[in-house]
Parts: structure tokens; C-alpha cells; sequence
């Protein structure tokens, strides 16, 4: 259990020094359309998370994650604190059994309803949410419905999640300050979409070091069975769903 | 611009030492935190009301602290919102067993960081409820933004909460009454300046000599129409009218009004507008049962004002006499 959650410290360090060396592009980001805090308060908060983790004497993973939540909630201000931080709070105590693929599925599920209910935000309002529900359905299908390995179902999550982002930018802001630019908002990509996309691909890449496997090359819209009734598309897909 | 403080960064920490300084009786900072409450919290056999916010709204928030108002208040950097751990480190602080009332202005930030306080409290055991001031009646309130801002009709619901609460009254009963100030009351203010942050050091927004901006809000953000200057009636007139028309009064009610100073105004012309207004209830024929003048709600040195009228029941009339004593509002 304790190796799980020396995992999570350094799936935290390794968010910290990404966020860190994506503290500008996500700035520009957050110029466009908000208020140009995004990237110095996410790489702020993230850097002493990872600093208040480190110091951790011999955690479990829902420890660091409810440390690692506070922290955020207290270091990154505004409405980033609570959305990032005090929705892992909630959802670390899914991990008290430690991690297990069902466990795992269960703080997606609670992270997501968080941010949700915190931010009064849905899909297609241009957010964080926007990149996450892809993200969390895709990881719960592969891991319930597929039964597909989890490095594979995560590295799916992380590829929905990148559609996402993609989504967020030909679509008007409909929460968070980009809101208040009406139309203007269209054609402009969502800052915190962005950051939600480089947690998952560190998270990603922490797993797959820590399996010492190389991160599986997914398509997330490519089903991994085919339906029974498919026709052609699904036929064709078939192999790579098979085992 | 000549400003009276030392470092930006000191600015809400000096200003808070110095109010603690100014109420060593009735005021407690908890360590290391911005958070202030009264120097007897938490006060058992009552519900405790607790609020919170940026500064530079003085003497909103914690100048509302004492008998008969709130509790404690956190303090967020000039203009942004207290973290979710001050409020809540605020809220156990208030908690005296009889339940928290969280007075929340809406603004993302504010409801965000105090409900995640308030999820947090709740596991730990303590009964919050919450509600959320929405009185700016220039913002439009609609599907595409994030609604109504809360601003100066906020004092109003402290002030009749904290009567309920020093009642007896039990926490629903509070809220109930916090709900309904809510539902009665708007706001409408205007800029004849912007108001400059300690962070910036200039105006937030420029406007021109002969420029004054109506519909603005409390943290230096545009409003909503910029218009040639006017003089004080028909600035008066403007503003009343919106808010009389988007609460629906009806000649023969009796109101409450504030003329609320941004923190840059002259009392002499909040006076001035006074009494425009009173003049203009009267040929609406609605009666004013109390009319307050001041700055209860800031904006740093802005210049302007802003009006608030709330509709009165004889449950509200008696809450609002009722007793208060707190630095920044007494009713004897």
C-alpha cells in the first residue's frame, strides 16, 4: 500500500514540474479570455503541494491526495482552488483501500461530480469539465465494460481528454470568467481544459514508469469490443480489442 | 498616484492589525489566518452568521462584526476571494453548536471557495447553511452568465439575520429571514471615477472628464453603460428607477434605502442624493421607513455611489430596529 502511495507523490512532482514548464503557454492562454492567473497560480500551487507531499512520512494514496487537495485549495485561489483542489479532497477518499482499478473509477467518478457541482458546469459550457467527462467516462468503460488493462484505459482517458480540449475551442463560454466575454470566447481553447490535460498525461506517464511499460498508443473513439449488431466500422476494429 | 501604504503585498495584513488595534474588546484575528471574529466567538445558544470576501470593500466585511450582525468574516486579498481553508477555519471558529448561516456575495470565486469550506465543515459535524446575495439589479441575469452580482444589499441581510439569530431563532428561521431580504431588495451604483488597487497602482478603467459609468460593480469592473456626466437628480433618478422598476414596487409600500458612498464620495453628496431620492419615493408615493446614508460597502477610493431600496414586511421593519452594535453600523 505505501508503494502506491510513493506512486502518487510522484505523479505529483512529475504535475508540479509540468505545470511549471507550462506556467507561460497556460498564462496565454488565460489572457485571452480570463484574467492571466491560471498558469502562475496552478504551477504556485502545485510546486508546494508537491514540496507538502514529499514531506509525507510513509502515506497512502488517499493521504497524499487529500494533503496534496488541501494544499491546492489553500496555495491556488479563486475559483481554480476549490475546483482543483478541494474536488481531490473529495474524491481521495474513494482511495481509502488503496488503489485498485474499481477504486480508481470511483474518485474519477467523484472528482468529476465535484467540479461539476462546484462549478454549476456541464459539457460544452467551455471548462475544465469539457476535458474531464470525456476523460472519466472513457477511463470507466475501459475499465468496467472493456476490461481492458488500466495503463491502457488511462492512456484512452488522456487521449478523450485531449478531444476535449479541442472541443472547448469553436464553442462560446457559457461559466467561469470567459463567460463574460460572450461570443468573443469562441475560438479561443480553455485554459483550465489545458491544465486538467497535463495532469492526465502525467498521471499517464507516472503509471507507465512505475509499470516500466511504454505509454500504449490508444484512440480513445475506437471501440476496444464490438458490439454484437456492429456492422463494418465495428468489424473492423475487432482485433484490436481482442487480447 | 500617492497611496497611504507601505508594501501592496502588506496591505490587508496592516489594515487588519490596525482594525484589531482600533477593537481590542470586540474584535479576535485566529493565528495566521485572515479571519476575523468577534473576541467572544464562538457565542453558544445562538446561530452564528459568517460572511467573507476580497478587501477593499471596508468596512465590509469584518466591520459588521459584533452584536446583532455577524459573527466573523474572512478577508481575501484586495478584490479576490478567501480560500476555502480561511472559511473554513471561519466557520469552526463561529460554530457554537447551534448551527452557521454563510452570507455569500455572488461572485465564482466567493461561492466556490465558501461551499467547499461548507462540504468540509459538514463532515466534521457542524450544521452550515448558506445563501447567496444577488442584489445588482444592472447585470442581467440569464443563462449565459454567471448571474447577478451581490453587493451593498448584502449589509441588509446581515443586519436581519443577525436580529433573527440574537432572537433565538433557530437556523432555518434565520435563513428564511436571510431569503427574504434577498428576494426584496436591489442595488443599482455608477462611477464618476475608477478606483485604483494597491497591486496597480492606476485606475482600473479611464474615464473621461465628462464621462460618468453607470451600473458599475464594487471591484473597479466596467458597468454597464458609460454616459455624458449628469447632474446628481437625474443620476438619482436614473438609478432609483431601475431598481424600483426591477423589484416591482407599488405605491403605498414602505421601504428601506441606502445611499451607499464607493469610499471616494463626500458625505455632503450622498446628501444630495438623499434627498432626491426621498423626494422621488414620495411622488412614487412609497414610504421610506428608514434611510440610511454612508459607505457601508467600498471600493477602495472610488467615487460614486450606489442605491439600494428593500422592500418592507413587518417582520423585516422589526429586524432592521432592532439592536446593533458593531464598528461599522449601530442601531440603538
Amino acid at each position: 500500500m505505501s508503494g502506491d502511495g510513493e506512486a502518487v507523490v510522484a505523479a505529483v512532482e512529475r504535475v508540479a514540474e509540468r505545470l511549471e514548464a507550462e506556467r507561460d503557454h497556460l498564462t496565454q492562454l488565460d489572457s485571452a479570455i480570463g484574467d492571466a492567473d491560471h498558469g502562475g497560480n496552478m504551477a504556485r500551487g502545485w510546486a508546494k503541494a508537491a514540496e507538502t507531499a514529499r514531506d509525507l512520512d510513509d502515506p497512502d494514496p488517499e493521504t497524499v491526495a487529500k494533503t496534496v487537495g488541501k494544499t491546492l485549495m489553500a496555495e491556488v485561489g479563486g475559483a481554480s482552488g476549490p475546483l482543483f483542489g478541494g474536488s481531490l479532497v473529495f474524491a481521495g477518499a474513494e482511495l481509502e483501500g488503496g488503489i485498485t482499478p474499481e477504486t480508481a473509477v470511483a474518485f474519477a467518478e467523484t472528482y468529476l461530480e465535484k467540479v461539476e457541482d462546484r462549478g454549476d458546469a456541464r459539457v460544452g459550457d467551455h471548462t475544465m469539465v469539457d476535458a474531464l467527462t470525456p476523460a472519466v467516462h472513457t477511463f470507466k468503460k475501459s475499465i468496467e465494460t472493456d476490461e481492458r488493462p488500466p495503463l491502457e484505459a488511462l492512456a484512452k482517458a488522456t487521449d478523450a481528454a485531449e478531444r476535449g480540449v479541442a472541443f472547448t475551442v469553436p464553442i462560446r463560454a457559457r461559466k467561469g470568467r470567459a463567460s463574460y466575454l460572450g461570443w468573443r470566447s469562441v475560438g479561443h481553447q480553455d485554459p483550465g481544459a489545458t491544465s486538467t490535460l497535463f495532469i492526465l498525461q502525467e498521471l499517464l506517464r507516472t503509471v507507465a514508469d512505475r509499470l516500466d511499460e511504454p505509454v500504449p498508443d490508444v484512440d480513445a473513439t475506437s471501440p476496444t469490443i464490438p458490439d454484437e449488431d456492429a456492422g463494418a466500422d465495428g468489424a473492423d476494429a475487432a482485433p484490436e480489442g481482442e487480447e | 498616484m500617492k497611496k497611504l501604504i507601505n508594501d501592496p503585498d502588506d496591505v490587508v495584513d496592516e489594515m487588519l492589525d490596525g482594525m484589531l488595534a482600533a477593537y481590542p474588546d470586540r474584535l479576535r484575528r485566529l493565528p495566521d489566518t485572515q479571519v476575523m471574529v468577534r473576541e467572544d466567538a464562538p457565542v453558544d445558544g445562538k446561530v452564528s452568521l459568517v460572511t467573507g470576501g476580497g478587501s477593499g470593500h471596508e468596512p465590509t466585511h469584518a466591520g459588521y462584526i459584533g452584536d446583532g450582525m455577524l459573527d466573523g468574516a474572512a478577508a481575501g486579498g484586495v478584490f479576490s476571494s478567501p480560500t476555502a481553508d480561511e472559511f473554513e477555519a471561519l466557520i469552526d471558529a463561529c460554530d457554537g453548536g447551534d448551527g452557521v448561516l454563510a452570507i455569500i456575495k455572488n461572485y465564482e470565486g466567493d461561492v466556490m471557495n465558501f461551499e467547499t469550506a461548507i462540504e468540509l465543515a459538514e463532515m466534521e459535524g457542524v450544521e452550515v447553511e448558506s445563501v447567496v446575495v444577488d442584489d445588482d439589479v444592472a447585470v442581467e441575469d440569464s443563462l449565459y452568465t454567471s448571474g447577478r452580482r451581490g453587493v451593498c444589499g448584502t449589509i441588509l441581510v446581515h443586519k436581519a439575520a443577525g436580529a433573527k439569530a440574537a432572537e433565538g431563532a433557530d437556523l432555518s428561521e434565520v435563513k428564511r429571514v436571510a431569503e427574504k431580504v434577498i428576494d426584496n431588495v436591489g442595488t443599482m451604483g455608477m462611477a464618476l471615477t475608477s478606483c485604483v488597487t494597491p497591486e496597480k497602482g492606476e485606475p482600473t478603467f479611464d474615464l473621461g472628464d465628462d464621462e460618468i459609468e453607470l451600473g458599475i460593480g464594487i471591484h473597479g469592473e466596467p458597468g454597464t453603460e458609460r454616459t455624458e456626466t449628469m447632474p446628481a437628480d437625474a443620476v438619482t433618478d436614473e438609478l432609483t428607477e431601475t431598481v424600483l422598476d426591477d423589484l416591482d414596487v407599488e405605491a403605498g409600500e414602505e421601504v428601506l434605502t441606502i445611499v451607499n458612498g464607493m469610499g471616494g464620495t463626500p458625505e455632503m453628496e450622498l446628501f444630495v442624493v438623499n434627498r432626491r431620492l426621498q423626494e422621488l419615493l414620495g411622488e412614487h408615493e412609497i414610504e421610506t421607513h428608514d434611510a440610511w446614508v454612508g459607505d457601508y460597502m467600498t471600493s477602495l477610493d472610488m467615487e460614486g455611489l450606489s442605491i439600494t431600496v428593500c422592500v418592507l414586511d413587518d417582520e423585516l421593519k422589526g429586524l432592521f430596529d432592532a439592536p446593533a452594535d458593531t464598528p461599522g453600523l449601530s442601531v440603538q
